[in-house]
């Protein structure tokens, strides 16, 4: 491996936060200067992840690339090991993309107080940690980097926040460190029980090779769950969600919903399962009915919302809940369906955000109540929310359709030894969902957009679409109709390793089932 | 072959013309129209040629299939590709044809609307889906379809979104039909597993005609694609969403009624007939009675009834559509494949032209209703002949287009071993005569009731109404006077399957007379009632029972009443309200309460831990800073002491837990 491959993803992970440590040198007053540097450190390590995408062998997804196994914490042999395979390429992409697009849509739109440069650095450092989260294979880098991400987003939240921060931003914070602690402990546990070992790679065989006790896998994943299912965040453990985000400043949601919420599911496929299959197997049933009760849930909680982006984020509910459904079959369709669908939502609901912020902006609420006529005030605006409010509700020929769609397919089918009539009864409530996505989507769309402004926004002058939002957007617009036309642009890269994936279970469903 | 095998021009054409339309259009001499006009125009040209070459192939005629890769997952491959067959081309030709028409149409209907750029972008788009639905070779590309064709039906329906009636009836639409979609998702991943994994509709088939799909999976399949079915064909008692999707400008509603949009539920059962064939029992004697054939009968009759109490001249005509669509599901559940799939292509003319002939009427005296229009005949000629043409040939005059193929329906469920849907299709076609006489008489006949000086259509509308006329008397006689041309060129064979699906019955001059003596009766009686004055005039004033029975029909069977306050506002208000009443107060009271116990545990943890290394610096400060400071204070206050505080002791306690339990 030559010089630049070696260090390519080291650099895709640390640039922003070097980027970060550097524009803390650059006095408050240049905001142009902060803008610009960030704007770099974040091209910068976008550039290094499409120069990996360009080097990436997709002939052999499954097999890790790019991959670095350096000595980091010999006391407790974890490794700074990091690579790429084709679950984590796409991932990181569309971190690294984000992390460039919330820069951009920032450039105008800084939220009070206003303080461009603390904010910059801020999402810079979330930069680092999502990258360093998705490249990582080593549990206690992982946890590193998942546990790094939390601090900005929290100060984010706390600062730049609604009038309710305060509740949003510690609610979240002691939320999902309550999951981490047990995601830890269970890191813990599968270094001193399965192999002395922190390597994620290696411990799919030591685990295996240490044949544990059923009840302590089976709690051990349980920990793990917990950890990944409240960033998901899985019902019950939502309530975190629908706070931050009402309050969360646009670019805060954009993140947590395009790329915080995908540690989770990302935690599911790539530690939890290839590590602990037979464990997964033991808990894919209830995995699978808190994922169809939150696809019903969520879609329950729109419909009861005023607020258009307290209504997204309950709508993420319920997104997620189809990425986990497809997770929980433990098959190959289901887990490559949840990949698609943790992109396809980083997408589409990344955009919706952006766009209930730009309606906030001009409109100063976000009640749908007194909201209508967008289409008539800001045309373009009011078409890129029809737009994605089409895309979220699975329509073919966008992305939406091919998380959704897929994962309702898996669970006809689920791996060998689950029950068919348990995740068949999934897989119909999941389609009925379909319908309430479609409800409250366009149920949305005629409050915001259709019908003429009420009166007290009659006379107000709504700009349409500012530079920054045209090139904030138009990446995602692209990619959300280019996935949803030709799929095999995504399928073909996480195919090959949803097959590694699934291939503990292949072993694991040997134990259960007969066949397999 | 070239045009057979590139067949994927025909919806790519129209597909390209949207996004040129939609970015560029407004630049454009003929803001849009042009694009599209000249790319359907083109794809109806090629629709042409395929079809002429179709008809020139030697019999026995094989589909022709292309196809690429669309993407690989799983274990599978799946294909997008072109699936071209003797139905496939006929609604090539006839969904290029009515679109083309529309376009046409509408440079005159729209002219001047707010967003004429747009309106001609939708349609493009429109056209584009449907057209990708027709050549679909697996379910999964004709789920693509079908879903847009949807999503564009939104749009257009929606057109004038500035008032909430009209994006309501866009949003009922789309509602309705995915309700129905559930069915079809699940029906088609149903039929997937069935068929080892595989999309291909062909092979489906195959697998259901020879018996390799099991004949339960087959009726579990094969209703849940009727769900979908219903929903799309607005078939009972799905279909309440049409008659609202009425606020669409009128171009729309014919190119929905006619072409789009509704038939695509037709066509699917027509195209995976194997499934439903074998997975409902159809076949000759087979017991007179199945799901698919009950839901069109009801159909037909339901639909028919409604439109006598109509006074919107678009809404007469879309329960019309209700049951017209009826009668060819009917023909479908009954084997009458070659019948129904007929009567899908005639019924593409007269209705096509009834709306467009409406919608002549509506822009001339500017209302939709036919309380406002009235002697309207002399006024405006070519509307009036050309709506007259439309109105006989739905009823089913003699040697009208819907006179071949409404009697092959009755013929098909009289021998084919279904007597009751002959009586339904005969009662029916009573029905379809006497109120399309009503409709006319309100329109055309009496004193005008309306305001200002309606004058007859210019010319780009005029000229549709005309070419419409011609095939609605014409496009019958494909398969009449013994002449055998459509039944050969369009018929249901599925390789490998010797096995005869499809019976024809020959012509029968009886079975002929008899549905074109009732449909004159039913000319008769109406026109005795309204021209004449005969017959129980005043009767719901009399009557307490005829009263309660019009205001059913008025109230539309109360279905309305029962999905819009039974089912949706039920979820809408009081399930999603307490839904969320759950959310914000169980849930989160939990996790407000552990919050609250958390907090109190880690100000213990942190006040002996304080006490002992930090010596009281930060005393009193704890959790409750965060009612009044900023974030900053909060680390010199000893947050991060208290995050390290949280984290174990929830670790120690799960600790705890691993150790208890696997000691």
């Amino acid at each position: 491996m030559n010089f630049f491959d070696h260090w390519a993803l080291t650099g895709a992970i640390f640039v922003p936060v070097v980027g970060a440590a550097l524009l803390g040198l650059v006095p408050r007053r240049s905001e142009v200067a902060l803008k610009a540097g960030a704007l770099v450190a974040s091209l910068a390590s976008l550039a290094l992840v499409i120069y990996l995408m360009a080097g990436f062998d997709y002939g052999h997804s499954s097999r890790l690339q790019f991959v670095v196994n350096d000595r980091w914490i010999d006391v407790i042999h974890s490794h700074y090991h990091i690579g790429l395979d084709g679950i984590s390429l796409p991932l990181l992409a569309l971190s690294a993309l984000m992390t460039v697009l919330c820069i951009i849509y920032s450039w105008d739109h800084f939220p009070e107080p206003h303080n461009p440069k603390a904010f910059l650095i801020l999402i810079l450092v979330l930069g680092t940690g999502m990258n360093g989260t998705f490249g990582s294979l080593d549990l206690i880098l992982f946890f590193v980097f998942f546990e790094l991400v939390l601090l900005p987003m929290y100060f984010m939240i706390g600062v730049w926040g609604g009038p309710n921060r305060q509740y949003a931003a510690i609610k979240f914070f002691l939320f999902t460190l309550f999951g981490s602690a047990l995601m830890i402990l269970s890191f813990l546990a599968l270094y001193f029980k399965g192999g002395q070992t922190f390597d994620m790679i290696a411990l799919r065989h030591t685990v295996a090779a240490a044949s544990l006790p059923t009840a302590t896998a089976s709690l051990i994943f349980a920990g793990l769950f917990i950890g990944f299912a409240i960033k998901v965040p899985m019902f019950p453990f939502h309530t975190w969600l629908p706070d931050a985000h009402t309050e969360a400043p646009t670019v805060g949601s954009v993140i947590l919903a395009a790329i915080l919420l995908k540690l989770g599911t990302y935690g599911f496929v790539r530690i939890a399962i290839p590590i602990l299959p037979h464990a997964a197997h033991t808990w894919a049933p209830w995995i699978g009915l808190l994922a169809v009760i939150g696809i019903i849930y969520g879609a329950l909680g729109c419909l009861a919302q005023r607020d258009m982006k307290r209504l997204i984020a309950f709508s993420s509910v319920a997104h997620m809940g189809f990425v986990m459904l497809g997770i929980a079959t433990l098959t190959s369709f289901g887990i490559n369906a949840a990949v698609f669908g943790m992109v396809a939502h980083g997408l589409i609901t990344g955009m919706l955000f952006f766009i209930a912020g730009s309606v906030q902006e001009r409109y100063g609420t976000r009640d749908m109540s007194r909201l209508g006529g967008l289409l008539l005030q800001a045309p373009r605006l009011g078409w890129i929310l029809g737009f994605c409010a089409m895309a979220s509700l699975g329509l073919p020929g966008l992305a939406g359709f091919w998380g959704e769609f897929p994962a309702i397919l898996s669970a006809y089918d689920p791996a060998a030894g689950l029950s068919l009539v348990t995740f068949r009864v999934y897989m119909a409530v999941a389609a009925v969902g379909t319908v309430f996505a479609a409800g409250y989507l366009l149920w949305m769309l005629q409050r915001v957009a259709f019908g003429i402004p009420k009166t007290e926004f009659e006379h107000a002058h709504v700009h349409d679409l500012h530079v920054p939002e045209y090139l904030a957007w138009v990446p995602l617009l692209v990619l959300i109709v280019a996935l949803g036309v030709y799929p095999h642009l995504l399928f073909h890269i996480t195919d090959g390793a949803v097959k590694v994936v699934t291939s503990g279970l292949h072993t694991a469903a040997g134990g259960v089932a007969a066949g397999g | 072959m070239f045009f057979l095998r590139n067949s994927w021009l025909i919806p790519a054409i129209p597909g390209a013309c949207f996004f040129l339309v939609l970015f560029f259009g407004k630049k454009m001499p003929g803001k849009g129209a042009d694009i599209g006009i000249a790319g359907v125009l083109i794809s109806f040209l090629l629709a042409v040629a395929t079809a002429v070459k179709w008809i020139s192939m030697s019999t026995p005629r094989h589909a022709v299939e292309r196809h690429v890769t669309w993407f690989k997952m799983g274990g599978i491959d799946v294909h997008a590709g072109t699936h071209i067959d003797g139905l496939a081309v006929m609604m090539l030709f006839i969904v290029t044809l009515i679109s083309l028409m529309v376009h046409v149409y509408s440079l005159g209907y729209m002219h001047g609307d707010r967003r004429f750029t747009y309106f001609y972008a939708a349609l493009a788009l429109f056209t584009a889906s449907m057209l990708m639905l027709v050549v679909a070779p697996n379910t999964l590309q004709l789920l693509v379809g079908w879903e847009l064709v949807g999503v564009c039906s939104f749009m257009l329906i929606g057109h004038w979104w500035e008032e909430e009636i009209n994006s309501a009836a866009a949003i009922k639409a789309f509602i309705t039909t995915r309700t129905g979609d559930v069915g079809l998702m699940l029906g088609i991943i149903t039929l997937f597993f069935a068929a080892g994994r595989n999309f291909d509709i062909a092979h489906l088939n195959r697998l259901a005609l020879t018996g390799g799909i099991s004949h339960h999976l087959l009726l579990v399949s094969g209703l849940l694609l009727l769900l979908g079915v219903v929903g799309k064909s607005a078939q009972f008692p799905l279909h309440v969403w049409l008659p609202d999707a009425m606020a669409g400008p009128t171009p729309v509603s014919a190119l929905i009624h006619a072409a789009t949009m509704v038939v695509a539920g037709v066509y699917l059962v027509a195209r995976v007939y194997g499934v439903f064939f074998a997975g409902f029992s159809i076949g000759p004697h087979a017991g007179g009675i199945n799901w698919v054939a009950a839901i069109g009968g009801i159909t037909v009759l339901i639909g028919a009834a409604l439109a006598f109490v109509q006074d919107d001249v678009k809404r007469v005509l879309a329960y019309s559509t209700i049951s017209q669509l009826g009668y060819m599901v009917m023909a479908l559940g009954v084997g009458a494949w070659t019948a129904g799939v007929f009567h899908l292509f005639t019924h593409a003319f007269f209705k096509a032209l009834l709306f467009l002939g409406s919608g002549s009427l509506i822009h001339a005296v500017h209302s939709n209703n036919m309380s406002d229009m009235g002697g309207l005949r002399k006024r405006m000629p070519t509307t009036f002949w050309t709506f007259i043409v439309g109105s006989l040939a739905l009823a089913g005059i003699f040697p009208l287009a819907g006179f071949w193929s409404k009697d092959e329906i009755l013929l098909g469920a009289q021998r084919g071993g279904y007597p009751a849907f002959f009586w339904v299709g005969l009662v029916g076609a009573f029905m379809t005569a006497a109120y399309m006489t009503r409709a006319c008489y309100l329109v055309f006949w009496g004193e005008y009731r309306g305001e200002g000086h309606p004058h007859e259509a210019p010319a780009t509308m005029a000229w549709p109404l005309r070419i419409l006329a011609v095939g609605s008397i014409a496009a019958g006689w494909l398969s009449a006077f013994g002449f055998h041309g459509f039944p050969s060129w369009v018929s249901f064979e599925v390789e490998g399957v010797t096995r005869e699906v499809v019976h024809e019955f020959a012509f029968s001059v009886p079975y002929a007379a008899a549905s074109l003596a009732v449909a004159f009766i039913g000319i008769g009686v109406a026109a005795g009632y309204y021209f004449r004055d005969l017959g129980p005039h005043g009767l719901t004033r009399r009557s307490s029972a005829a009263r309660a029975g019009y205001h059913f029909l008025e109230e539309k069977y109360f279905l309305d009443r029962l999905y819009i306050n039974g089912i949706i506002r039920s979820i809408q208000y009081p399930v999603a309200r307490a839904a969320y009443w759950i959310n914000q107060n169980v849930i989160d009271g939990v996790v407000n309460g552990a919050g609250f116990v958390s907090r109190m545990a880690a100000g213990f943890v942190y006040n002996i831990v304080d006490q002992k290394i930090v010596d009281g610096v930060v005393n009193g400060a704890g959790f409750t800073a965060e009612e009044s400071g900023g974030i900053l204070r909060y680390i010199q206050t000893g947050r991060v002491q208290q995050y390290a505080a949280v984290l174990f002791g929830a670790a120690a306690l799960f600790a705890l837990i691993l150790v208890l339990t696997t000691a």
